[in-house]
């Protein structure tokens, strides 16, 4: 008995003394867990290098960012993320101390201080009516030593001081239909030119004293052909504008407040007409650029308003902002590309024959076109001047370039990512030489006896250093084949650019990256996006040979009936192995449950006139399919007219041109929700690739409760029509939200429940049998979250072994959704602090885990939350058998315990999804999370039980071998001299 | 927790002149974030001024975002009278969702509570419920965790096999001792020695 109870002591210990840790010392951060920050696609960039201290841009992005880069590596000094409808129309520099960026459709102005980023004021303008956002700096515009910023916005012009935000002057413009173009400040003097269109064939111009907004002269002017688009200013009294046709280039200018128009055809500046014209905006004095269809033409205006042709191409043609170099002079760029190579010219306004610099830089084919180019200029140590240039490319990545030379390039397309899939990495061949091996034992043991060192606190700090950087740097973790472990696989994402990337999973490094031609701007498809990716080859049993490959699927422009493309890339190189330009379009995707004898997944895809089309097309994928064409159903959802649908296939398509892999559909059943008091807000399904481990689950007392599996469930949530809105927006008397479980087969509601005063947004996760939500509880004025979990009943009865034994069980016994499911549900609520962005659950290959949930927070933080803290089954006294089985006592509010962020102390910016992939250690789950940053991790949400961790020590281990055989021979010679001796006596 | 020094805030909730042609009369919600100074003594022991720059303000779980002041001061402009949710999110605190009364009929007047302890708040200011600590602190070495870790476990357990053992039985009545030995050795159970190597020439 007492020896009994010691080994439980000893076990007790033992599992004690493992590492407890679900979270993370903060010396272990960066050892699987990465952290990458993006900006977005640039879409204004503002050199500061005035100063002989740090050279530095500031940009702004479609991702609602702005940032200060250093212009050295590229690296962020500090950014700040806005709200997703708080656009940025402009940004600029004033002061040289602050960044004045104007957003939310010109209504919200914010300095922020250039250094370090903090935000020193912030105003809001409003104004008459929608407009123009249009943000000027003037540098030499001053009232009592005060700069100003000149803001038009909203049909609003403001003035607005510079050091406190406070606003000087306002003008309103309220002329029904005016629409003001360009907002023009002549350098030098105090005036300001307001332009624009009133009634589509009336050119306004406005003269406005900048010092205190008195309007000086108004002119307007008819001209018969209308206008169109925009202007372009090209000198401080002269815009170029284009006709309502599109053909007749019109130089209006407005000297000494006389507005005079000068037409140009463009047939008489160039031969051959292309159609109508655009005018590309440019800040340069005397030059701006038209575009035809694919031609871009620029154009110089004398001084005497005539047009002039000085360069006509077919290449995609970017011109940067004027740039003013010395003596009032100004310098601009222009950057095309042809094949490989990007060339780059910089020349002065007034002297287009000469360029001050001319480049070809060697680009990468996957970076595309260049979309947009900013120029700065230094001086060189010869006193001439040089010119960096900071471009866009079309895959969203920034680089800048010096020299002819890409002195930093920032993968920014990762910011927008669309889809997220995993691939495994090759599989090691070549075995290890025996050198490395021995090589590496020695510095293995080295490194452990540093580790012994440091954990019984003997290390120096040049040794703790020395561990640090070993931990970090451990070259296992970015080999570029498989582990033993799972842990090392690609990530592959789709970004809103059109581009593949493969992200190593050990250190988030690009192993390749593609540019999908598919989804490029080309004459076909004017407005393509990027859908989704699949996995569309995973070999494994019998085709080990092959490669893994993904399928992309993207679509022709936003309307549900634009033509698909598919692409299917190879994972390992990173090539595209064939792509396909669909005639039907993509309303859904099916991956079905089926391979062929290639591995190849069959994927049915779903058009919008309900036809499907199964790939690939191959007859032996026909013939698999045809085997189970009467066992697939899909759904779909209509959130607009409140129908959810399901359907089943009938056949081969009848009537159109025979098609061998095109099937007819019929529809099995709708749902209806009553369109005046219910709206759909949200949708969730398992995920397809779930692995659930066992359906029965032991509850205290040896009772058994048989969970509801299936993949046919569907979580639908509606709320009433005036609850859709925004949180305040409603009272709690009207506003509901329902809660529905379907079964995506038969139609069948399978539970409904209605929480009174409540409202959207719903974030839903479905797994197993359990769906927990978030929506926001108006009576009490917080979020909540809820759980349903749904077990079936007919196996209820399955508890008896002698049943069991006997076989009279009905475990074997198929199961049909057609027959009327048994089934019972438990649901709970409670309190949760925070907004929710997205949720997710942690899930693992064989389903053993206990799942946590992965709840991204309002605050761009990713929080564990133990499943078992949403059990319906908790009670305020749970009895010993209950508290034995681990359940919580129950509480109104779920805990946030700070060190169950997975993302400890980081943010992941912009968060707007979360991905988790099973590792092939069972314990282990990987986590991806993704927004304007990046961050993975690993998960052990039950601990990792069934491998060592990093932190063992094996030079302990060895230590305590050595101790113990050591002993054992010290006290066997002390046994023996003691035999002796008694054997004497 | 460091001593919190009263600073006597405003909460300004000014109704502003309508914005749109629209009939609903749009508000203003001021109001101030504080981070008492010394809170951060568990971190860092001190709060880092650029901390202040990375606080977000969030009005209805993120329809409005915007920033702080220098002073703490934040504003949000144009909100629709109604009941709404400000959510501060600051790295390295704890803070309460804020429920926002904003008044169509007596522009002026604030109601403020925390959600997460229905406290009321007579002014707009903010502050962290408490502290929050990522990281598990690593405790500092001792014996103790070396004993308990499973090595220590082991050569513990052997060094009280090997000299606890041999004490109990010395303890023995020696009579008795050596009727067990009489006993082992007629069921011919192996002695320690006799397993080990050279043990058998006995």
């Amino acid at each position: 008995m007492a020896i009994r109870s010691f080994l439980i002591l000893f076990i007790l210990f033992f599992f004690s003394s493992l590492n407890p840790i679900l979270s993370l010392y903060e010396d272990q951060v960066g050892l699987v867990d990465w952290h990458q920050q993006y900006l977005g696609k640039v879409k204004q960039a503002v050199f500061h290098t005035h100063k002989t201290g740090r050279k530095r841009v500031v940009v702004s992005t479609e991702e609602n960012v702005v940032a200060l880069l250093d212009l050295r590596q590229g690296e962020i000094f500090w950014r700040h993320v806005l709200g997703s409808n708080d656009v940025i129309d402009g940004i600029d520099i004033a002061l040289g101390k602050y960044v004045i960026t104007l957003s939310s459709g010109g209504s919200i102005l914010r300095a922020w201080n250039l250094p370090d980023g903090q935000m020193v004021w912030e105003s809001s303008l409003r104004g008459p009516k929608h407009s123009k956002s249009l943000l000027l700096v003037p540098t030499n515009l001053k009232i009592e030593k005060d700069n100003i910023v000149i803001i038009f916005s909203n049909g609003r012009l403001n003035a607005v001081s510079c050091i406190d935000g406070e606003v000087l002057w306002e003008k309103d413009f309220e002329g029904e239909s005016l629409e003001v173009q360009q907002v023009i400040q002549p350098p030098g003097s105090n005036l300001i030119y307001v332009v624009g269109f009133a009634s589509s064939s009336l050119f306004e111009m406005y003269q406005i004293n900048a010092l205190n907004g008195e309007l000086l002269k108004h002119e307007s002017a008819a001209f018969s052909g209308g206008f169109l688009g925009e202007v372009s200013p090209v000198f401080s009294e002269t815009v170029v504008a284009l006709d309502s046709t599109g053909l007749i280039l019109l130089t209006v200018s407005f000297q000494n407040g006389m507005i005079s128009f000068q037409q140009t055809p463009i047939s008489n500046l160039v031969k051959d007409s292309f159609g109508p014209a655009k005018i590309i905006p440019s800040s340069v004095t005397g030059i701006f650029a038209i575009k035809m269809n694919a031609v871009t033409i620029v154009i110089r205006v004398t001084d005497e308003n005539k047009l002039e042709v000085v360069e006509k191409t077919n290449h995609e043609t970017s011109i940067s902002d004027a740039l003013p170099v010395s003596e009032g002079q100004q310098a601009f760029a222009l950057v095309q590309r042809a094949g490989p190579e990007i060339h780059l010219r910089v020349k002065l306004a007034h002297n287009w024959d000469d360029n001050l610099l001319k480049e070809s830089v060697k680009m990468d084919q996957h970076r595309g076109l260049v979309h947009k180019i900013y120029i700065n200029n230094y001086i060189r140590t010869d006193k001439s001047y040089g010119f960096r240039a900071l471009i866009v490319m079309e895959d969203h990545s920034l680089l800048l370039l010096q020299q002819g030379e890409i002195v930093w390039s920032r993968e920014d397309g990762l910011a927008s990512i669309i889809d997220v899939t995993t691939s495994e990495l090759p599989v090691e061949r070549d075995g290890v030489s025996v050198a490395k091996v021995e090589h590496n034992l020695f510095e293995w043991l080295k490194g452990h006896m540093l580790k012994l060192k440091g954990t019984l606190m003997l290390a120096s700090p040049q040794d703790i250093a020395a561990i640090q950087s070993m931990r970090l740097k451990n070259s296992e973790k970015s080999k570029m084949t498989r582990d033993h472990n799972g842990f090392r696989k690609l990530l592959i994402v789709l970004t809103r650019a059109g581009k593949l990337f493969a992200l190593h999973t050990g250190d988030g490094h690009i192993v390749w990256s593609y540019l999908l031609q598919s989804l490029q701007k080309s004459k076909v498809c004017q407005h393509p996006i990027g859908l989704n990716l699949y996995k569309w080859q995973v070999p494994h049993h019998h085709a080990m040979d092959e490669n893994p490959s993904v399928l992309v699927i993207g679509k022709c422009g936003p309307s549900s009936d634009a033509p698909g493309a598919l692409s299917f890339v190879d994972t390992y190189t990173g090539k595209e192995l064939s792509s396909l330009s669909l005639v039907h379009s993509v309303a859904q995707v099916i991956p079905l449950p089926y391979t062929d004898s290639t591995e190849q997944r069959l994927h049915l895809l779903i058009d919008a006139d309900k036809h499907a089309h199964l790939y690939p097309k191959t007859p032996e994928a026909i013939s698999i399919f045809e085997r189970e064409l009467s066992n697939i159903y899909w759904y779909s959802v209509e959130d607009d007219n409140g129908i959810i649908k399901g359907h089943a296939l009938r056949g081969k398509c009848t009537g159109e041109v025979a098609d061998e892999v095109c099937f007819d559909t019929r529809e099995l059943w709708s749902i209806v929700f009553p369109s005046e008091s219910e709206k759909i807000i949200a949708t969730v399904t398992r995920k397809l690739n779930e692995v659930v481990h066992t359906q029965a689950k032991v509850i205290a007392d040896q009772e058994v409760m048989y969970k509801y599996i299936s993949r046919n469930l569907l979580f639908v949530a509606t709320v009433a029509l005036k609850g859709s809105g925004e949180i305040g927006s409603v009272t709690p008397e009207e506003s509901w939200l329902v809660a529905y479980l379907i079964d995506t087969v038969t139609g069948r509601i399978l539970h409904r429940v209605t929480h009174h005063g409540s409202q959207g947004p719903v974030h839903a996760v479905f797994s197993e049998n359990w769906v927990v939500y978030h929506y926001f509880n108006l009576k009490a004025h917080r979020y909540e979250m809820s759980v349903i979990e749904i077990y079936d009943q007919s196996r209820a009865d399955n508890k008896d072994v002698w049943k069991l034994v006997l076989g009279k069980h009905n475990l074997t016994s198929p199961i049909s959704l057609y027959s009327r499911p048994d089934v019972i549900t438990k649901s709970q609520s409670y309190f949760f602090t925070h907004s929710v962005k997205t949720i997710a659950v942690t899930s693992t290959t064989k389903g053993i885990t206990s799942k946590q949930l992965l709840i991204g927070t309002i605050g761009d933080q990713v929080l564990a939350l133990d499943k078992r803290f949403l059990d319906p089954r908790r009670t305020v006294n749970p009895t010993q058998a209950e508290k034995e089985e681990g359940i919580i006592p129950l509480t109104d509010s779920l805990p946030i315990i700070p060190q169950s962020y997975v993302t400890h102390a980081l943010r992941v910016e912009g968060l707007r999804g979360i991905i988790t992939v099973p590792a092939k250690l069972e314990s282990t789950t990987l986590v991806f999370a993704h927004g304007v940053d990046l961050f993975f991790t690993q998960l052990a949400p039950s601990r990792t039980y069934d491998s060592l961790t990093d932190d063992f020590n094996y030079a302990l281990l060895l230590i305590t071998i050595v101790a113990l055989v050591a002993a054992i021979s010290l006290t066997w010679t002390l046994s023996e001299r003691k035999e002796l001796q008694e054997n004497w006596r | 927790m460091a001593a919190v020094t009263p600073l006597l805030l405003l909460l300004l909730l000014s109704s502003a002149p309508s914005f749109s042609s629209g009939s609903r009369n749009a508000y203003n919600i001021n109001g101030r974030v504080k981070i008492p100074q010394g809170l951060g003594l568990g971190t860092k022991g001190y709060a880092l001024p650029g901390r202040m720059s990375n606080v977000k303000v969030l009005l209805n779980g993120g329809q409005n975002i915007t920033f702080l002041r220098p002073d703490g001061y934040f504003s949000f402009h144009n909100i629709p009278a109604g009941t709404h949710l400000i959510e501060v999110s600051a790295i390295g605190y704890f803070f309460s969702p804020v429920r926002v009364d904003v008044s169509a009929r007596n522009p002026g007047k604030v109601q403020a509570a925390l959600t997460e302890n229905r406290k009321g708040l007579s002014e707009l200011v903010l502050e962290p419920l408490r502290e929050e600590q990522y990281y598990e602190i690593r405790e500092p070495f001792s014996i103790m965790s070396l004993l308990k870790s499973p090595m220590g476990l082991m050569v513990g357990f052997m060094l009280a096999v090997a000299f606890l053992m041999p004490k109990l039985v010395e303890n023995m009545d020696p009579e008795e001792m050596r009727r067990a030995q009489e006993e082992m050795r007629s069921q011919g159970v192996p002695s320690l020695s006799s397993l080990l190597p050279g043990g058998a020439m006995n």
